[in-house]
C-alpha cells in the first residue's frame, strides 16, 4: 500500500531524513516512534506530499508521491490524515467540517455527504454535537471529529501524526479507542505516536526512528521484547517505566 | 478674544447665491463619502488579492505582490496624488490623455483621487491580509491539502474565511484612515469636506465655525464606521473561538 524507498530530506546542510526505507501493506497497522526531532512527523508528512523530499521514492497504492506529474490533490483525497492539533476548520460547524471536502473534492451531493457525515459522527459518538463549532468541543471530541472527517473521504489508508500528544491525559483513551476500532476493521494505518500501550495492543509492526534514520523496523513482539539498537533500548526504558 | 461667533453663517445664502453655506458643507460631506467608499471598495478588492499573492509558494507572484506593496506604501500619499493627477495623463498615449484632460474637471479630480486613495490603501490592506493569513496555524493549510483540496480551494474554503475574520479589527483602522486621507485630495481641487471647510473660511471669515463643523462631520463618519465594523465583527465571530460564544 505504502512503499518508502531510500527517502532523504535535508534543509541546507541539516539532514532531516536519511535513507529511510520501509513499507506498509494493506490492512497493516504500523506505529512510528522515536525521540522528538527524530523525523517521524516529517516522514509521515512525506507520505502524502505535505513535505517534499529530495531523494528516494514514496508510492501510495502504486502512485509516486514525488513525481511532479502526480495529481497530489487526488492522491491526498484517498489518504486520510489526522493531525496533532486536530486542525478542524474553526469557522464551520462540526457537520460542515465533515461535509465540505466530500462535496468540493469528491463531488458528492449535499444530502449524500450529510448522511455519510452523520453516520461517522454517530460512530465516533458525537452525533449530538453536529451543529456545534470546533471551539465548543473538548480536545478529545475534536480529534474524534477529525478522524471522522478523514474517514468521510473513504480513505484507502490513514496517517496519524501524534494524534494524542495535544490531549489532556483523560481524553487520550477516547481517541485511542476510535483508532483501535478502526484498526480492527482492517484499515491500513501509519501512526506516529508515543502511546506504547496502543502499539502493544494494536500495531503489527513498530518503526523506531532516531536522528532521521529508521533504526528499527520490526514486529511489535520483537521490538518490545528485544530491541536491537541501544538507542531504542534507552528510549523504551525511559518511556515504559514511569 | 474679539472673535464674533456666528453659527447662523451656515444658513446664509452662499456667495454664489444658489445654496446656503450648510449646503456647501453637505456637498463636501457627500463628496468625501462617495470618494472614500469607492476607493475603499477598490482597496479591499486589490488588497485582498495582493495580500493573498504575498503568501503563495510561487516566488514570482509573491515577488510581484511584494513590489506592489512596497511601491504604494513607501511613496507619500500627496506625491502619489500629484503623479496620478498631473503626471500620468501626460504619460498616457495622447488620445487617452487628451480624453482625460477634456473630461469634466470634477470627474478628473474624482477619478485620480479614487485611484490614488484606493491603490495607496490597497497596499496597507494587503499587509493586513497577509498578516492574517500568516497568523493562521500552519496545520490548517496542511489539513485542507490533506483532504484533497487544491491550493486555491484551501485558500478559498479553509484559510481565507478565518484570515478575513482575524483582520476585521485592523481593517477598521484602514477604513477610518481612508476617510481622513481623502482630505489630501483637496490639494488637486476636489471639493470634499476639508476643501469646503476652507472655502467657507475664505467666503465668510468664520474659521472656528467652519472647522468645528468639518471636524464634527469627520467624527460622525468615524463613529458610523466604527459602529458598522463592530457589528460586522460580531456577526462573523466564530463560536468558541477568540471570545465568540
Amino acid at each position: 500500500m505504502i512503499k518508502i524507498a531510500n527517502v532523504s530530506k535535508h534543509y541546507g546542510d541539516f539532514k532531516v531524513l536519511t535513507e529511510c526505507t520501509t513499507s506498509v501493506s494493506k490492512g497493516e497497522v504500523i506505529v512510528v516512534c522515536g525521540p522528538s526531532g527524530s523525523g517521524k512527523s516529517t516522514l509521515i508528512k512525506c507520505v502524502n506530499g505535505l513535505e517534499p523530499f529530495q531523494s528516494g521514492e514514496i508510492t501510495v497504492n502504486g502512485i509516486s508521491v514525488g513525481d511532479p506529474k502526480t495529481n497530489l490533490s487526488k492522491l491526498r483525497s484517498h489518504v486520510g490524515m489526522v493531525f496533532q492539533n486536530f486542525e478542524l476548520f474553526p469557522h464551520m460547524s462540526i457537520n460542515e467540517n465533515l461535509v465540505i471536502a466530500q462535496t468540493k473534492v469528491l463531488g458528492r451531493s449535499k444530502d449524500e455527504a450529510n448522511e455519510k457525515g452523520m453516520k461517522l459522527l454517530e460512530r465516533v459518538g458525537l452525533k449530538a454535537q453536529a451543529a456545534k463549532f470546533p471551539g465548543q468541543l473538548s480536545g478529545g471530541q475534536q480529534q474524534r471529529v477529525a478522524i471522522a472527517r478523514a474517514l468521510a473521504m473513504d480513505p484507502i489508508c490513514m496517517l496519524f501524526d501524534e494524534p494524542t500528544s495535544a490531549l489532556d491525559p483523560e481524553m487520550v483513551n477516547e481517541v485511542l479507542d476510535v483508532m483501535t476500532e478502526l484498526a480492527k476493521e482492517g484499515m491500513t494505518m501509519m501512526c506516529v505516536t508515543h502511546e506504547m500501550g496502543f502499539a502493544k495492543r494494536v500495531a503489527h509492526r513498530v518503526i523506531f526512528m532516531d536522528q532521521g534514520r529508521i533504526v528499527e523496523d520490526d514486529s511489535k513482539e520483537a521490538f518490545f521484547a528485544n530491541p536491537r539498537s541501544e538507542r531504542a533500548q534507552q528510549f523504551l526504558a525511559k518511556i515504559l517505566h514511569h | 478674544m474679539g472673535y464674533q461667533w456666528n453659527w447662523d453663517v451656515f444658513l446664509q445664502p452662499s456667495a454664489t447665491g444658489d445654496d446656503t453655506y450648510l449646503g456647501w458643507m453637505f456637498a463636501g460631506f457627500k463628496m468625501t463619502i462617495a470618494l472614500s467608499l469607492s476607493a475603499w471598495v477598490l482597496a479591499l478588492l486589490l488588497g485582498a488579492l495582493i495580500g493573498v499573492l504575498r503568501t503563495v509558494p510561487n516566488k514570482m507572484l509573491a515577488g510581484i505582490a511584494t513590489a506592489y506593496v512596497e511601491l504604494f506604501r513607501n511613496i507619500p500619499l500627496l506625491v502619489q496624488l500629484f503623479i496620478w493627477y498631473f503626471v500620468l495623463p501626460e504619460l498616457l498615449p495622447t488620445s487617452i490623455g487628451d480624453a482625460f484632460k477634456q473630461s469634466n474637471p470634477v470627474m478628473q479630480q474624482f477619478l485620480a483621487s479614487m485611484i490614488c486613495l484606493g491603490l495607496f490603501t490597497s497596499a496597507r490592506v494587503a499587509e493586513q491580509v497577509r498578516a492574517g493569513i500568516n497568523s493562521l496555524p500552519k496545520g490548517q493549510k496542511n489539513a485542507g491539502l490533506a483532504l484533497g483540496f487544491t491550493l486555491p480551494q484551501t485558500y478559498r474554503h479553509v484559510m481565507l474565511p478565518m484570515a478575513f475574520r482575524l483582520v476585521v479589527p485592523p481593517l477598521t483602522s484602514e477604513f477610518l484612515n481612508i476617510f481622513k486621507n481623502s482630505a489630501v485630495c483637496s490639494t488637486i481641487g476636489l471639493l470634499e469636506l476639508a476643501a469646503q471647510g476652507r472655502q467657507l473660511v475664505d467666503y465668510t471669515a468664520q474659521p472656528y465655525e467652519s472647522f468645528i463643523a468639518v471636524t464634527l462631520a469627520y467624527v460622525a463618519i468615524n463613529i458610523l464606521v466604527m459602529t458598522l465594523m463592530k457589528k460586522l465583527e460580531d456577526k462573523v465571530r466564530v463560536p468558541g473561538y477568540m471570545g465568540g460564544k
